[in-house]
């Protein structure tokens, strides 16, 4: 039987007169690939967000490997192993993309030293065996971010955005990792060799992760099972083949054209 | 520790006056030594400015330290330098460390006016007491090194000597802060904040670091300044001193830890000319300096050396 590593329980979210979370109750497998459906305003980013601890629960409670992390901020939550990336990308826009993956680990560094002052960026992390600098240069080298390695991140195209975010956000080695839209903004195109380079790192590495996504055919090559928001409830949770024709789902988020494409490409796959 | 070739020069600098110290006019000692003393306080500022951060209340941990300075020779008849430099130093520090606390939660306009309010609040303090010489302030004198006390050329010597050792320890000190991965957390936060707590750091706990930080480099400046000019009084934490560090910190830069002090330099030469030639409007000199390199230099002085190095590269 898997290992339960996250479970919300009956978590209720509220603005005002908008209900963006209705009795979210989820259970997440160790090393699960969990697609995260539903329209815009389906509460999806919601639930993201009161799990990485940007926003509170109203009510409902949230565990993490035995711990409560409710209330805890997201530097903490992050520190415990849960880390994410953004659907508009959010990097360090002055620095360079080298630099950004530098902050990274040297944020680790600083919390492995306690924060002493003397720390450089030469030091070897201990929990790492390697210095800040080998590491931001491994991951560059790991992402395919080569080219961009001293161009300032302010200029550079949308899909190498998209790499950058989740290669920073996967350098804190997290248990568990939510993508945010990773393949909105990226070409038709490009979107399923970056998908299969960041898929391929993320499973080589044993996190567990989360995606939330519009594209369906994105959902069903990469997850194996899906959660449908919509009105801030979840209508579904299943393997993707079931999930995708569930009546709720067919009429309220996918449709019956699109849902019988994305199956039938599936199945000629 | 990887030192610039910039800050190189600024230690040379620094020592090459000292060792022509004596046969320099005592006036252009003076104003270097002040310069230094300025230079200190807008250390803290350049990191500040990192963070993204502008305190215009700088001068309230310059006073503190002046004050600290003046005090525990008026009523402790503590006389030694380097005990006073060191006591300003802690007591500044201390205050910036309580004071952190509030002030690490607050960014932009509300973290810049904050700073002054307490800067102001001090100035309140300080003007009403009468034993500390209300508006008039007081004198600081019969300072001593090592139990010997100076004559006045001599002494003069000595606090630029102790100026240059306190400013060559702080330009390393913060180099090393700058070229750690603090130093690039520091930029990170002002680029994006959100970004840098959802990685793990803590902006409020770094803030609160360049506070304590700031406030030391402030506290031996105020120390500096009190000795050098040997009177100290309550327009030491007025808001006009928080905008004049402002002013030198925008007149130099912050691309290297060095410009704060070409900057202090710069701002010390063109006070003393202004003031020579036009003793009533000196102030309005300063205010089309300003203005100059607002528009022509917006990233200070110390653009004009970035500018000069590329050329050289290509």
């Amino acid at each position: 039987m898997s290992n339960i590593i996250l479970t919300a329980n009956n978590l209720n979210k509220t603005f005002g007169a908008v209900t963006a979370a209705v009795k979210i109750n989820v259970e997440v497998e160790e090393g699960a690939c969990i697609g995260l459906i539903g329209t815009n305003g389906a509460g999806k980013t919601t639930f993201v967000n009161m799990i990485t601890g940007y926003l509170k629960p109203d009510t409902g409670s949230i565990n993490f490997n035995g711990m409560d992390i409710t209330l805890l901020p997201p530097r903490k939550i992050t520190q415990l192993g849960i880390c994410r990336s953004f659907q508009i990308p959010q990097l360090y826009n002055t620095m360079t993309t080298l630099e950004n993956l530098e902050v990274s680990y040297g944020i680790i560094a600083l919390q492995e030293s306690k924060g002493a002052l003397t720390t450089n960026t030469n030091a070897i992390i201990p929990s790492f065996g390697k210095s800040i600098r080998e590491l931001a240069l491994d991951s560059i080298a790991k992402y395919g971010l080569t080219d961009y390695q001293d161009q300032i991140t302010k200029v550079l195209p949308g899909g190498v955005r998209k790499v950058l975010d989740i290669a920073m956000a996967m350098s804190t080695r997290p248990k568990i990792l939510f993508l945010d839209e990773p393949t909105s903004g990226v070409s038709a195109e490009e979107k399923f060799d970056m998908m299969d380079m960041i898929m391929g790192v993320i499973r080589n590495s044993g996190t567990t992760v989360l995606f939330v996504e519009h594209d369906m055919e994105v959902v069903m090559r990469y997850a194996q099972r899906v959660l449908a928001f919509y009105e801030g409830a979840i209508i579904a949770d299943n393997h993707p083949d079931i999930a995708l024709k569930d009546e709720r789902v067919l009429k309220f988020i996918v449709g019956h054209s699109q849902a019988q494409h994305v199956l039938s490409e599936k199945s000629d796959a | 520790m990887k030192l610039d070739k910039s800050l190189i020069y600024m230690i040379g600098f620094l020592v090459g006056i000292l060792i022509a110290s004596p046969w320099l006019p005592q006036w252009i000692l003076f104003i270097i030594t002040l310069a230094g003393a300025n230079g200190l306080v807008v250390l803290g500022l350049m990191l500040f400015m990192r963070l993204g951060l502008v305190s215009f209340g700088q001068a309230l941990f310059f006073c503190a330290g002046a004050y600290t300075t003046g005090m525990l020779c008026l009523l402790l008849k503590v006389t030694d330098l380097f005990v006073l430099l060191l006591a300003s130093g802690i007591v500044a520090g201390f205050l910036a460390y309580l004071l952190g606390f509030l002030l690490a939660k607050y960014r932009a306009i509300f973290f810049g006016l904050l700073s002054l309010a307490f800067s102001m609040i001090l100035y309140g303090v300080l003007v009403k007491s009468e034993k500390l010489g209300s508006t008039d302030g007081f004198t600081v004198s019969g300072l001593t090194i090592f139990g010997w006390t100076p004559e006045t050329t001599q002494m003069k010597i000595v606090l630029y000597g102790i100026t240059v050792l306190s400013v060559i320890v702080a330009l390393l000190f913060v180099n090393m802060i700058l070229k750690s991965p603090r130093g690039l957390l520091l930029t990170a936060i002002r680029d994006n904040e959100i970004r840098a707590e959802y990685m793990g750091a803590s902006a409020k706990s770094t803030i609160h670091l360049i506070y304590i930080i700031a406030g030391v480099l402030s506290g031996v400046g105020g120390a500096i300044a009190a000795m050098v000019s040997g009177h100290i009084d309550p327009n030491m934490t007025f808001w006009t001193s928080s905008g004049e560090f402002v002013f030198i910190a925008i007149l130099g830069g912050i691309g290297s830890v060095s410009a704060p002090f070409v900057g202090a330099l710069i701002f010390g030469a063109i006070q003393t000319i202004a003031y020579g030639y036009s003793p009533n409007t000196w102030q309005m000199t300063i205010g089309i300096c300003l203005i100059v390199v607002i528009l022509l230099l917006p990233e200070g002085l110390w653009s004009l050396v970035e500018k000069m190095r590329k050329k050289s590269r290509v």
